[in-house]
């Protein structure tokens, strides 16, 4: 997954294959992994907007308009709003400092960076709740200032900060770093100062990468769910995400609402392909060598 | 690690931009994981060993690390399977199934959840037909199997897939040549050298299967003994306010989870030298 | 064994790359397919060995109707531009791939393919390389590997790909010298494909010069450049001075070789 974009822009052209297998074999193969994804991802995706849909359009309706439903969206959006940008600038600062300069320890830190990905989303939640808890290091200090951070909206957006923290990191630094630094120095040479550099020469060429890493991060802040539950305590209507309110009507058996919800959040994973895909076929086509005049086909 | 000796003297922002990505990976990451670790420090070794070798515990880890194992694997198969179907043959909608290949990245892991639970379980489309067999799938450990294949199928694909595009076709032209049949091909010259990835995709789905919670809880059931996998265990300690406890099961898994991470990226750099 | 191509005709999409070529090529003889890049060359080379398959035309080896045979059956010894050598083998196991991967009835032992691996390495002058792997080996080591690795099979035709197109000037002349020895050596019927014309007048018995998916001339070196058949032939030619080119050709093919060893 990490460096889809500095691999796109650097993958070899198009090979022919003369040597393959018989035409059986390619059948079976193909039906092999159609039939596998199939019953593995088609099939329930498609089984949330049926279950949702089960009752009418009425029903869907009735359950998105709900006021918990509301507030759930809104504290979805909300932390996601939080947590992206400031992923973001850590990503671009982080594959800054990685990709354009040398320093002993670099690999340490890009594992320590990676970290938060190897970690269980339970375990992501439970360290908050460790450090700011009711029976927390910090805890007792807060709550004698009456800051509640655990069972509310701060402990949420850092749960969640914490889960999507590599995801814009690990797309730039191998993006930044296949693109060496010729082009920041030529333009410091020109006479540009490091912001001129950054955003006319830098940006223009990691804004697929960014995008890209951006997408996914959001993605994955909207639809967090083990950390985000350790830390919110479910709390109708205040500190209910999205998928935590989907938890809280399928244990109820009102399943045609928590599939409603859930749709919603599915369709946001297929608007965000739909993106990714759009941005990797850009990035793709960017890379791309411009053909010379009169250049032979063979 | 902040020993500074510059690739390059001109561009400025060093300074700023390390500072910036150091304050930030402690704050967010570092200082609160650490301190889970000085926090199992107050149990004391008996109160530790006991928690985390609870007959219900230890049941949890055989199905963790039992069904992560087995899904891992399955996704090896099959996942080698997609990744090669997609990179050689062609196909009417081969664009779709690639882009759907990421389903489980963006796909919130409870809306997963849920929905397999509405197929696999008794009256769901795929499940009734499975009833009159004998097999049940929704709150049974293979339930909990079929959630950590699906989370765990693309890390397989995204690793293999790149390696099979850049395989230069004439490495099977000349084995060919030499007169080495199709299967000879694959197995000699082929999957020696996508090994390393296949090895590192399934690690990666493993160590993600260890860690998942969200698909999982609501396919699995959830029965003691039976059905429990770690993560909920966490939960369920902390839910009756047993800090301690759920501190030091969480160790075990940082530490294994840990242990991962340093296997893949050895792994990683592996590949990367052949 | 002798080589037929009989109405030969291949495109690529919209690109002709060979228009209806026929051509024998004798047993035993070494002959340069020569031409601009485009010119077809490369792909009856890759039809004649079977890793291509032609839209129309028949392929036959010793008069035998070969068209419809797999390139694992063809016996055909394929040497690739970029080498193509097994980065996970070493050069001993490279070499015996082919040997290793027969049925189990006609496979040799393991002390017959041993030897004849060593005979191979000592063949192309690498005997003290054999446990070393291919990233380990400069171009014209792996070259020589690959040409050992295609010989290990015994096989009936010799075809090589632009063989020195990947390495350096002064590697490639030695190289080229060395294929033409060998060449009087083993005396397969061999097959190159190149586009420069030095090369192909220096090794080779018969140059075959390609242009446009076509056959311009085939002749020795001496006629297509005293008789160019066509004004391509001539302008392809045109800045070659051959007498040197003969007289260098006698003077290298006598003199005793020499392969610097990190060749």
């Amino acid at each position: 997954m990490a460096g889809t974009i500095s691999r796109l822009q650097h993958a070899g052209g198009h090979r022919r294959l003369t040597v393959t297998e018989p035409l059986p074999v390619r059948l079976l193969l193909i039906a092999v992994a159609l039939l596998f994804l199939g019953l593995v991802l088609v099939v329930p995706l498609a089984a949330v907007f049926s279950e949702a849909l089960r009752k009418g359009a009425a029903a869907y309706g009735a359950a998105l308009v709900d006021p918990d439903a509301i507030a759930a969206i809104k504290l979805t959006l909300l932390t996601a709003v939080i947590a992206v940008p400031l992923n973001l600038v850590f990503g671009v600062a982080a594959s800054w400092a990685i990709a354009k300069f040398h320093f002993r320890g670099k690999n340490l830190l890009i594992t320590l960076i990676d970290l938060p990905f190897a970690v269980s989303p339970v375990i992501s939640g439970l360290i908050y709740v460790l450090l700011f808890g009711a029976h927390g290091w910090i805890g007792p200090w807060l709550q004698e200032r009456d800051i509640q951070i655990i069972f509310a909206v701060p402990g949420i957006v850092l749960a969640t900060i914490f889960v999507t923290f590599p995801f814009v990191a690990r797309e730039l630094i191998p993006l930044m770093e296949s693109q060496g630094t010729d082009e920041e120095e030529s333009a410091m040479v020109l006479g540009a100062n490091g912001w001129q550099t950054f955003f006319r020469v830098t940006l223009p060429n990691i804004k697929w990468g960014l995008l890209y890493g951006v997408i996914l991060c959001n993605a994955r802040a909207m639809g967090e769910f083990g950390a985000v539950s350790v830390v919110s305590g479910h709390i109708r209507g205040l500190t209910n995400t999205m998928p935590l309110h989907v938890e809280i009507l399928y244990n109820e058996y009102n399943f045609v609402a928590a599939f409603a919800v859930a749709s919603l959040l599915a369709a946001l994973a297929l608007l965000t392909l739909v993106i990714k895909n759009i941005i990797e076929w850009k990035a793709h086509r960017d890379a791309a060598p411009q053909p010379e005049h009169g250049e032979n086909p063979a | 690690m902040t020993t500074i000796t510059r690739k390059s003297n001109v561009l400025p922002g060093f300074g700023l931009t390390l500072g910036f990505t150091l304050f930030y990976l402690s704050v967010i990451v570092l200082i609160p994981l650490s301190a889970t670790f000085l926090r199992s420090a107050s149990l004391t070794w008996p109160e530790f060993w006991d928690t985390v070798t609870n007959a219900r515990v230890v049941a949890s880890y055989k199905l963790s690390f039992g069904a992560s194992t087995l899904a891992a694997l399955i996704n090896g198969v099959f996942g080698f399977i997609v990744a090669w179907v997609l990179v050689r043959y062609s196909f009417p909608g081969k664009k779709l199934v690639d882009a759907l290949v990421d389903l489980p990245f963006a796909l919130p892991t409870a809306v997963a959840g849920i929905a397999l639970t509405a197929v696999y379980a008794k009256n769901g489309w795929i499940g009734s037909l499975l009833e009159p067999h004998g097999i049940k799938v929704a709150f049974t450990p293979l339930g909990v199997l079929l959630a950590l294949i699906f989370i765990g199928l693309p890390f397989v694909v995204r690793t293999i897939q790149p390696v099979l595009e850049d395989l230069e076709a004439e490495i099977e032209e000349a084995a060919a040549s030499l007169g080495a049949n199709r299967l000879q091909t694959f197995f000699r010259v082929i999957l020696p050298t996508v090994f390393p990835a296949l090895l590192t995709g399934v690690a990666m789905a493993f160590a993600r299967a260890l860690g998942e919670y969200g698909s999982v809880v609501f396919i699995s059931g959830n029965m003691p003994m039976k059905t429990e996998i770690t993560p909920l265990m966490i939960i369920t300690k902390l839910e009756q306010y047993d800090y301690a406890g759920a501190t030091a099961i969480a160790v075990v898994m940082l530490v294994i989870s840990f242990a991962l991470l340093l296997g893949i990226n050895l792994l990683q750099a592996w590949s990367a030298r052949r | 064994m002798s080589i037929q191509a009989k109405n030969i005709t291949k495109t690529f999409g919209s690109f002709v790359a060979l228009n209806n070529v026929s051509i024998d090529f004798p047993s035993g003889q070494l002959v340069a397919l020569l031409g601009p890049s485009g010119s077809g060359k490369t792909t009856l080379l890759r039809i004649i060995s079977g890793l291509e398959a032609a839209d129309g035309g028949s392929i036959y080896f010793d008069g035998e109707d070969a068209t419809n045979r797999n390139a694992k059956d063809r016996r055909v010894g394929f040497v690739f531009q970029h080498y193509a050598l097994f980065r996970h083998m070493s050069v001993f196991d490279n070499i015996a791939f082919g040997l290793t991967v027969k049925p189990r009835r006609d496979r040799p032992s393991k002390a017959d393919i041993r030897d004849r691996v060593f005979s191979l390495l000592k063949l192309v002058q690498l005997d003290w390389l054999a446990h070393r792997y291919p990233s380990q080996l400069s171009g014209g080591q792996r070259q020589r590997v690959a040409l050992a690795r295609a010989l290990a099979v015994e096989p009936k035709v010799l075809l090589l790909d632009e063989p020195f197109g990947a390495l350096d000037a002064k590697v490639r002349k030695e190289l080229r010298r060395w294929l033409r020895r060998l060449h009087d050596e083993i005396h397969v019927t061999s097959v190159f494909v190149t586009h420069d014309v030095e090369e192909a007048l220096e090794v080779a018995d018969v140059i075959v010069v390609m242009n446009n998916g076509g056959i311009e001339q085939i002749g020795t070196p001496e006629e297509v450049c005293s008789r160019p058949a066509t004004p391509f032939v001539r302008d392809f030619l045109s800045d070659v001075d051959l007498p040197a080119v003969q007289d260098r050709r006698q003077r290298e093919l006598a003199a005793p070789i020499q392969l610097a060893s990190p060749v």
